[in-house]
């Protein structure tokens, strides 16, 4: 055995990834040579803490220091502090992660983790993702053994029911019950499929899970496998996701090798493997019968259903498809059995969710909870609150296909059947905050455009319908509305539900009718005042300088791009209205605070 | 892969080198006394015995560490071993050779090794 006497975990997801870990990596491995510590020292590449807002994140243990926004420059002071003396860079450490009396609290004491449970997430940020060992380690393919020796197909199947696991993929449909269909589907041969599409804008809790914890997917899809009689599963995953495929081909090579996949795994005559399917950035193929025509190699879209895919899915048989995240909590649910399960969560959604906090939040980042959790708790006490002290306005969840839940809703248990009364979803897991400065019309309009852009034309109502929309919003936030405009909407909107051919189109509409109903005054402030109350749609703004208050010191004429601005020195200056594009650009150079926009 | 025994080895293998990363419980604490004074003194070869007969009797419950000046510098390379329910003890003016000592009577089999103690010193 190597004994290393301490562990340096440098997070290596996309978050941190993209704010420079890898260079912070390198540099550590330099000077731990420096130092002559390689072999006292070991550095572990591990998947996403979650903070991704104070990345990249670096923890040292056995202390348990978390430091966070470490630069390349930082790495040789806790190098020759931290790693040579033994004193803690204190500066340098996340800034809820000391007592007052600079002692180090352990991560559960940390407000952003204090809530969260962990189960999906239980690994990331704990193991080595390149390191199969690692996995083993914390009861990796444990649940599969278990399963393969001690468990018949239909017993296995039962534990899933009995849990009450519900997919994780948006629509909540029951997992287990999933399995029974397909496993009870007549059919020679039969798939099991990993939907790893995540296209939601905001969404990247799939990506999360897949860097960080690839192997509980895979041994997941085995146990599917055996459950429903499959010896061959597809994991079809976003191209624009390099380091999560990067992983995942790794974990399938170090799984073959080990003998986790492939022929009589465990010395049974259950035999398994598993192939990757790169996305080409379509978001319909996040839909179930498109992504198996896009496996197939057919264009993707979808088709009616039924049949379900349990029935005639892939190449034409049948085929489980789950979601990232609903694999990754099933080697838990074997292990520690449907009771367990049972216990964390609300009445009809049991386990924990995973969200991917975004927008107008301080903590951005990744957390966990138990469903029932209310999106107070998750905004103010995970989320540490809105920054610059703004107001909470409305949370997104479920991305293009959700809504927007308002403040009055803050104290709804968040769970698939709360969301869905009150006009959201739960969806992937995407979870927007907007502040005052967001107008919800705007938001309106950027969801529809997502869904226009990205709509497969397969069907009219979605292609034309969602259109038709888009363009009357176009015209509300241009100051082009008329009366009719938002029932209009409302009209289009509810029959696009009831006539789109599949879940995409059948919830496009969403973001639009949420909006209009928790903030029709903001609709009506647009159409009939021709004013956008957050101050965010251009063509409805007017930037003015107040003569009061002006000095005329010349400053914003200079700021003006378009030489919009003129005046007298020493007298008070005004804007041409048609030459002026609202950049702004002058209300930021006056020092008197007088142009205003509004 | 063909038995849950050898799943298992590969676990208990793996086990004690990723040990450091979960919460503490329990388990031998020993701090190598790492300030300039200590390091003047030799405290690093005593820190790298302590991690080479660790490493050698697979011990995966132990933690060596450091921290910086425990105070009384004439009697460097200090260290303190704490066992879990036990009081800290604290040997000085170690060495290499001290070291295996000390990991085979005190952090293995208990007996505090006195003669090198601070109380024995004083």
């Amino acid at each position: 055995m190597e004994f290393f006497r301490s562990h340096v975990l440098i997070c290596g997801g996309t978050g941190c990834h993209s704010s420079g870990s890898a260079d912070v990596m390198e540099t550590f491995k330099a000077e731990l040579a420096k130092n002559n510590l390689e072999n006292e020292v070991k550095l572990v590449q591990t998947g996403c803490f979650g903070l991704c807002a104070v990345g990249p994140v670096v923890i040292v243990y056995p202390e348990g220091a978390f430091y966070s926004r470490v630069s390349v420059e930082d790495v040789s002071r806790i190098v020759s502090e931290h790693l040579l003396k033994g004193r803690i860079v204190t500066d340098l450490l996340y800034h809820d992660s000391i007592h007052e009396d600079e002692a180090i609290k352990s991560l559960n004491e940390v407000d952003f983790y204090k809530k969260q449970k962990r189960l999906a997430l239980r690994n990331c940020g704990v193991i080595d993702p390149e390191n199969i060992d690692e996995y083993i380690a914390f009861d990796g393919y444990k649940a599969l053994g278990k399963v393969l020796l001690e468990m018949t197909p239909e017993e296995t199947i039962d534990i899933i029911k009995a849990s009450g696991l519900r997919g994780r993929g948006g629509a909540g449909f029951p997992t287990g019950v999933k399995w029974e269909f397909t496993a009870k589907a007549e059919g020679d041969k039969k798939y099991v499929c990993c939907n790893a599409d995540e296209g939601d804008p905001g969404a990247f809790m799939d990506r999360s899970v897949l860097e960080g914890d690839p192997h509980s997917v895979l041994e997941a899809m085995a146990i599917a496998g055996y459950a429903i009689g499959a010896d061959q599963g597809y994991i079809y995953v976003r191209a624009e996701y390099p380091i999560a495929v990067k992983r995942l081909t790794i974990a399938i090579g170090q799984a073959r090798e080990a003998g986790l996949l492939g022929k009589n795994i465990f010395g049974t005559d259950f035999s398994f493997d598993l192939e990757l399917r790169l996305g080409a950035g379509a978001f319909v193929c996040g839909e179930e019968t498109a992504l198996m025509a896009s496996i197939e190699g057919r264009r993707g879209e979808p088709r009616p259903r039924p049949p379900f895919p349990a029935v005639k899915g892939l190449f034409g048989k049948p085929t489980l498809l789950n979601n990232v995240e609903t694999y990754a909590n099933i080697p838990q649910i074997i292990l520690n059995g449907p009771e367990w399960f049972q216990t964390i969560g609300t009445e009809k959604s049991k386990g924990t969710k995973v969200f991917a906090l975004g927008g107008k939040i301080n903590n951005t980042g990744l957390v966990e909870v138990p469903m029932g959790t209310t999106l107070r708790e998750i905004i103010y006490e995970i989320g540490g609150g809105i920054p610059n002290g703004k107001e909470f306005k409305a949370a997104q969840t479920g991305g293009p296909s959700g809504g927007c839940i308002p403040a009055r809703h803050l104290d709804t248990p968040i769970d698939y059947d709360s969301l869905t009364k009150i006009g959201s979803m739960m969806g992937s897991g995407g979870l927007i905050v907007m502040d005052e400065d967001n107008c919800m019309v705007d938001i309106a309009r950027f969801f529809l455009d997502f869904t226009v852009d990205e709509s497969c034309g397969k069907c009219p109502p979605c292609r034309i319908g969602t259109k038709r929309m888009l363009e009357i919003l176009d015209r509300i936030t241009k100051g082009q509305g008329k009366e009719g405009d938002i029932e209009k909407l409302e009209e289009l909107g509810k029959n696009i539900k009831a006539s789109a051919l599949c879940g995409l189109g059948q919830t496009a509409p969403n973001p639009v009718l949420s909006t209009i109903q928790y903030f029709r005054d903001e609709y009506e402030a647009h159409i009939r005042d021709k004013k956008c109350p957050a101050g965010i749609c251009q063509a409805l703004l007017q930037i003015t300088i107040q003569a009061e208050l002006c000095r005329g010191c010349g400053l914003c004429v200079k700021a003006c791009p378009v030489d919009a601005i003129s005046g007298e020195r020493k007298s008070a200056h005004t804007i041409d209205q048609s030459k002026c594009i609202k950049c702004g650009a002058c209300m930021e150079k006056c020092p008197f605070k007088a142009i205003v926009k509004g | 892969m063909k038995s849950l025994k050898e799943l298992e080895e590969i676990k208990q293998r793996t086990l004690d080198s990723v040990n450091l990363r979960k919460e503490r419980t329990g388990g031998t604490r020993v701090v190598v006394g790492m300030a300039t004074c200590g390091i003047a003194a030799g405290a690093r070869p005593v820190l790298l015995a302590f991690l080479e007969e660790v490493k050698k009797r697979n011990l995966g419950d132990v933690t060596v560490s450091q921290t910086g000046c425990i105070g009384v510098c004439r009697l460097e390379p200090m260290v303190e071993v704490t066992r879990p329910g036990e009081e800290k003890v604290t040997y000085v003016k170690m060495t290499a050779d001290k070291v295996k000592r000390v990991v085979a009577e005190h952090i293995v089999n208990g007996h505090v090794v006195t003669e090198y103690t601070i109380g024995a010193a004083e």
